[in-house]
């Protein structure tokens, strides 16, 4: 069980208040993701919860019980943090069994549970080495093996793939999600990649500068943003704003278009304009439109390959159905 | 990068470095060198002191007229003694300094170098004052202490800058990990930091043997050192160089040579975090 609620939680670093006070709930078993820009609190967010910071007001309940002046170690809780945080002088074995031998566990009992954690990990046969010896992913693993073992109410997850690189990024991506329909435990998760994010989460909460702008399923935060902020932020490439005039003519003070939703022609069309750098994926292909009247160029996704060129002519019409409008505040207008 | 140096100055260089170190080195070699000649030659020229006889009979006399072990099981205890008294107390003072520094910290840092730079005289009558009616007068105990004490500020300056070498989120996975702070600070914090303290035990065991000002002020027969052993030999009664000399190399030998054996980890010790 692992139902986390945060009521009226703030956060403050001497006079500096970090997290302003903020009402969350993680239900049982979620898989829930802080995503926001760095230094948007999401950390600080993850490690009050942890109990590695102490809560400035507010309060904190874990399965119904007030948890907030309970020790990291009494929470029940297992954190992966980004470093890995491996201990360099234990075999991977030992660092696995750590937490069950600081909860004393038989060793019986602490062997069976280190041999099934490895087996899921694919670790049974580096067992015997020290941190030292292994590559960025099995780190990983370890890390996440030692949280594992203790069959904790919720797993903390801090930026755990960050210091990997790309290829191993989206494995392990695929891998803590398995290992996430397999235990059905609620996981915490912070990245500041919306992509990790959007991948993986059952609820995103997206934070800026300690604020919940947001609170979603992926789908809903990429279907209707509430503000220009989420708008922006969720969505690789970067949703296109359009403001003035053009915006105006839809009755807001900026409407927002995804690169997915506007269509490319080279004889007409409500935005004439001129390509520039062109990004050729493959699959699809992403053109950086400078149109009259508009600030930014215009990003557009194309599938497959198109045949345009630098400084080509060509009219842009967004799909008037996905288009986001924003008031002058960059509130979402329904 | 290289750079070109011609052999004429590379030769010139290593002569006067040579030079400089048998300089540095002379006095210890002449300790040696006259430790091993008799009482009479001792005192000669020193051209006619290389060509005497070579004798050990002054290792002989100074074992017969003090007791050797004795003034060395006192260094041992009151050196090693010393030395885990006051690890005892630096480890939680530096753990807490470098893993929850306060906005006073540093000054408190500081503070303690501060009590290095008092000329130990200075104090010499209130302590000795206290060690009279405390008892402590010529025993190892007292020693232990004070000498505990006289190191500390060192200790907890070295621990301190060891400890913060080591990612405080791996003590944080500790921590969620359900370990105590006493298991935080047994399983974690000191394995990790076992070669600064392998160099903290060494250095303050050589500063602590070494120690003359205090072991030579506080201890009369019971509790004296192998620094006092050396200073005996320089009497009202009169000066015995071979017999200082032998004296002088029976009481820096054991740490000299617990020094050249672990030499390695000291260097690395004192340099430790300059380079990464």
């Amino acid at each position: 069980m692992g139902r986390i609620v945060l009521e009226k939680v703030s956060k403050s670093f001497g006079e500096t208040e970090v997290i302003p006070a903020l009402d969350l709930t993680i239900d049982d078993g979620e898989f829930c993701v802080f995503v926001g820009p760095s230094g948007c609190g999401k950390s600080t967010l993850l490690r009050l919860i942890a109990g590695l910071e102490d809560v400035t007001n507010g309060q904190i309940l874990i399965d119904g019980e007030d948890a907030t002046s309970v020790p990291p170690a009494k929470r029940g809780l297992a954190m992966v943090f980004q470093s890995y945080a491996l201990y360099p002088h234990m075999s991977v074995r030992k660092n696995i069994a750590f937490p069950l031998r600081m909860a004393k566990f038989d060793k019986a009992e602490q062997d069976k549970r280190v041999a099934q954690a490895a087996e899921v990990l694919n670790l049974t046969d580096y067992l015997d080495r020290r941190p030292g010896q292994l590559s960025g992913g099995q780190r990983q693993r370890v890390a996440i093996g030692r949280a594992i073992v203790r069959e904790p109410a919720a797993f903390l997850f801090d930026e755990p793939l960050s210091n990997l690189d790309a290829a191993l990024r989206v494995g392990m991506r695929l891998e803590i999600s398995e290992l996430h329909k397999r235990l059905t435990t609620t996981m915490v998760y912070v990245t500041h990649d919306q992509v990790e994010a959007m991948t993986m989460a059952d609820k995103i909460v997206v934070l800026r500068a300690g604020n919940i702008e947001q609170v979603g399923s992926p789908l809903e935060l990429y279907r209707t943003p509430r503000n220009l902020f989420v708008a922006g932020f969720i969505g690789s490439p970067k949703m296109n704003f359009v403001n003035g005039s053009i915006a105006a003519k839809h009755n807001a003070a900026t409407i927002g278009i995804r690169p997915e939703h506007v269509s490319v022609s080279s004889d007409a069309g409500d935005w004439p304009g001129k390509v520039g750098v062109s990004e050729h994926l493959g699959s699809d292909t992403f053109f950086h439109v400078t149109c009259e009247g508009i600030a930014d160029p215009i990003t557009v996704r194309v599938g497959g390959e198109v045949d345009l060129h630098y400084g080509d002519t060509v009219f842009l019409t967004p799909a008037s159905d996905h288009m986001h409008k924003f008031d002058d505040k960059g509130l979402r207008i329904e | 990068m290289a750079r070109a140096v011609s052999t004429q100055r590379k030769t010139i260089t290593t002569a006067v470095a040579w030079l400089l170190g048998l300089m540095m080195f002379f006095p210890i070699l002449w300790i040696a060198i006259l430790s091993l000649k008799t009482e009479g030659d001792a005192i000669r020229a020193p051209i006619e002191v290389l060509s005497s006889v070579w004798t050990f009979e002054s290792f002989g006399a100074v074992q017969q007229r003090s007791d050797y072990l004795k003034h060395f099981t006192n260094s041992v205890v009151i050196s090693f003694g010393s030395t885990f008294l006051g690890l005892l107390i630096a480890i939680p003072a530096a753990w807490a300094m470098a893993f929850v520094p306060g906005k006073r910290t540093k000054d408190v840092l500081m503070w303690m170098l501060s009590t290095k730079m008092l000329p130990p005289v200075g104090v010499l009558v209130p302590i000795y004052l206290i060690f009279r009616d405390a008892e402590l007068l010529d025993t190892r105990v007292g020693l232990v202490f004070v000498l505990m004490m006289i190191n500390l500020p060192i200790i907890i300056w070295m621990l301190y800058t060891y400890f913060r070498e080591i990612p405080g989120e791996i003590l944080e996975a500790a921590r969620m990990d359900g370990a105590s702070l006493r298991e935080e600070v047994f399983f974690v914090l000191m394995p990790m930091a076992i070669p600064g303290m392998a160099s903290t035990v060494l250095l303050n065991v050589i500063l602590a043997w070494n120690e003359a000002f205090w072991t030579l002020n506080l201890t009369a027969a019971d509790a004296a050192p192998l620094t006092a052993f050396i200073a005996s030999y320089s009497s009202p009664e009169g000066l015995f160089y071979a017999k200082l000399s032998a004296a002088s190399i029976m009481a820096i030998a054991p740490i000299l040579i617990m020094g050249w054996f672990s030499q390695k980890q000291l260097v690395r010790g004192l340099t430790f975090g300059a380079v990464k």
